[in-house]
């Protein structure tokens, strides 16, 4: 077998779709198994030209419901194993990812974001936010990483499978088209050379030993006969949700201080954001911003720190409100007014968001 | 003198009494693929799946690795371990509903691709679980709770003829039989075929069992016996229908 696919350290300039596949092949990925489906087609494309070369393995479903399921196999069998998808796909691939969130598997998800509703276009948006954090039934945990540049999508990519086996809840990597398409410089990496230790894997089914014997067997299920045993199930993985929460949340914040608007974004729309805040500084204003990295758990003790300072909170993003619906949802009971700037489906220049703040101060 | 009841190595005494309606099959056929299971010693590295409606009620039948799945997609779950982990044994165990109806995408495509795996479906012609209601698998003229004057083939169509299907659609390494309950000892030569099929190495293994519900059906045990027996191989004929480098048998 070939050596490391990256030794040590190594600039370069790729397409989001591209930075994913590397970025699995770093982190050890055994296995993907995939369906096609616009804008994350080219993850599979990548992966499936480097996957020989180093042992990995690849299986073309016939549709994401199986991709879905099949992902699940994978990780019972004790492999680093993931699945990708966007749109129509990611709606198919909830019913295994419900399956995953009440089995505790941790399987590994990247969804790009296009638009919708239904087939809707294949380009850009960020609609996919409520279904990615709750598309399941019942109401199951799972961990969403909402990344904004291509160093992000290498390194949350790397880091999803970490934090997937270390808690065992189901992960996502929440990217978008423009990030799929577009090409950006980055530093790929060996996370060993940076002091990333990846989390070993470990079998659910076929481990050593006869079972009956040598052990219990691993009799896993996900249906249960009575009300009070799914409750016990249920309120156990919730117990360990909050627990587990706290340490998982990420977010970032950018003159946040004194801020009388502070503006909520994330994803790549983060960037235009960035970009509004230099001109709204130079013209004197007290503007913030406040990102979420983590979607679910969403930072909230930090956000309503800020958001409390703030005379106005402005909600920026490419869908209608969903985004809007977990912040109202965390800054729940205080007064600071809500405000927002939302087109679904299309992406957000940073002219747009000063025009947008300038009609609030 | 009482006689101890003969039960396969594998089964999980622990979990017995069964927990399968009185007059079901799928105790038979998990007796047959327990012994076939024994008989090849693979209790070790077998891992089970099994899928939604009553097949579900094997999840810890066996003193065996196994995962319960979503309706449908036991399939692809075991699809997903096997190729992870070619060393192992996958079994994939369902009924009708789960492989003709919900999951003949997966079924179809696992065939078509050779997985090396071994499906056992179950058929007993209706959905048990949710109450009976019509399956691919029920019969012209049979009454089932959405079928309540009997099934009408000019609007629903005609009983799914299912490891026909898979025959059509696989290469010749794959094993495809239809045993029944009727015949535990045939069905176990089958099952035990099928798993040998995957263990070679060859290909898709696929196994469909005849079977009962008493529950739904309404019948006696009379009835039941004479509906398994005569009614179901009139359109489900039992027997090899392809046996890789060598003789079919039936």
């Amino acid at each position: 077998m070939a050596g490391k696919p990256i030794e040590g350290e190594k600039r370069a300039f790729m397409t989001g779709n591209e930075v994913v596949a590397w970025a699995a092949v770093a982190a050890d990925v055994d296995i993907m198994y995939g369906y096609p489906i616009t804008p994350q087609n080219e993850i599979m494309h990548y992966w499936t030209r480097m996957a020989p070369k180093y042992g990995r393995e690849f299986l073309q479903t016939e549709d994401e419901i199986s991709a879905g399921f099949t992902t699940i196999g994978g990780v019972l069998a004790g492999r680093r194993s993931f699945t990708a998808t966007a749109g129509p796909g990611n709606t198919l691939m909830q019913e295994a990812m419900s399956m995953a969130e009440m089995m505790r598997i941790p399987i590994v998800q990247v969804v790009t974001q296009r638009g919708g509703p239904s087939t809707a276009t294949v380009i850009y948006s960020q609609q996919e936010v409520t279904m990615t954090c709750f598309g399941g039934n019942g109401e199951g945990a799972r961990i969403v990483y909402s990344t904004s540049t291509h160093q992000e999508l290498f390194d949350y990519t790397i880091k999803a499978f970490n934090i997937a086996w270390k808690y065992r809840f189901p992960t996502f990597v929440l990217g978008d088209g423009y990030q799929s398409k577009m090409r950006e410089s980055l530093t790929i990496y060996d996370p060993e050379s940076r002091g990333i230790k990846m989390v070993p894997t470990e079998p659910y089914m076929g481990n050593e030993g006869l079972p009956g014997t040598d052990r219990d067997p691993h009799h896993l299920r996900n249906t249960y006969n009575t009300e009070d045993e799914l409750y016990g199930v249920v309120t156990d993985i919730m117990k360990n949700w909050e627990k587990v929460a706290p340490e998982v949340a990420e977010y970032q914040e950018y003159d946040v201080e004194g801020a009388d608007v502070l503006i909520v974004a994330h994803g790549v729309v983060t960037r235009a954001v960035q970009g509004a805040l230099k001109q709204l500084k130079e013209e004197g204003k007290n503007v913030g911003h406040f990102r979420p990295i983590t979607l679910r758990p969403i930072a909230e003790d930090q956000l309503r720190k800020r958001a409390e300072k703030a005379k106005v909170v402005l909600v920026v993003e490419s869908s209608y409100g969903q985004l809007k619906k977990l912040i109202t949802d965390a800054i729940y009971g205080l007064s600071t007014p809500i405000k927002t700037f939302l087109k679904p489906g299309e992406g957000i220049t940073a002219e747009e968001v000063v025009e947008e703040v300038n009609k609030l101060l | 003198m009482s006689v101890a009841p003969q039960m396969p190595k594998c089964w999980r005494l622990e979990t017995k009494v069964h927990k399968f309606c009185p007059g079901c099959g799928h105790g038979l056929v998990l007796k047959a693929l327990g012994e076939a299971i024994d008989e090849l010693d693979i209790q070790g590295k077998t891992v089970f799946g099994c899928d939604i409606g009553c097949s579900l009620l094997a999840w810890d039948f066996f003193n065996i690795d196994s995962v319960q799945t979503h309706h449908g997609r036991t399939t692809p779950v075991i699809t997903g371990v096997k190729r992870a982990n070619p060393e192992l044994i996958g079994i994939a165990y369902m009924g009708d509903g789960g492989g003709y109806a919900i999951g003949s995408q997966h079924l179809v495509n696992a065939a078509s691709r050779n997985e090396k795996i071994t499906v056992v479906l179950v058929n007993n012609t209706n959905y048990g679980m949710t109450g009976g209601q019509m399956a691919p698998t029920t019969l012209p003229g049979q009454k089932t709770e959405t079928s309540p004057y009997g099934r009408d083939v000019d609007s629903t169509g005609n009983p799914t003829q299912g490891p026909e299907m898979v025959a059509a659609i696989t290469p010749e390494s794959a094993y495809v039989a239809r045993g029944t309950v009727s015949n535990v000892r045939q069905l176990k030569k089958f099952l035990k075929r099928a798993l040998e099929n995957q263990i070679s190495g060859n290909g898709f293994s696929f196994v469909e069992a005849l079977s009962g519900c008493p529950t739904n059906w309404r019948t006696n045990a009379a009835e039941t016996w004479k509906f398994i027996e005569e009614a179901m191989p009139q359109y489900f004929k039992i027997g090899e229908l392809k046996v890789p480098g060598d003789k079919k048998e039936g």
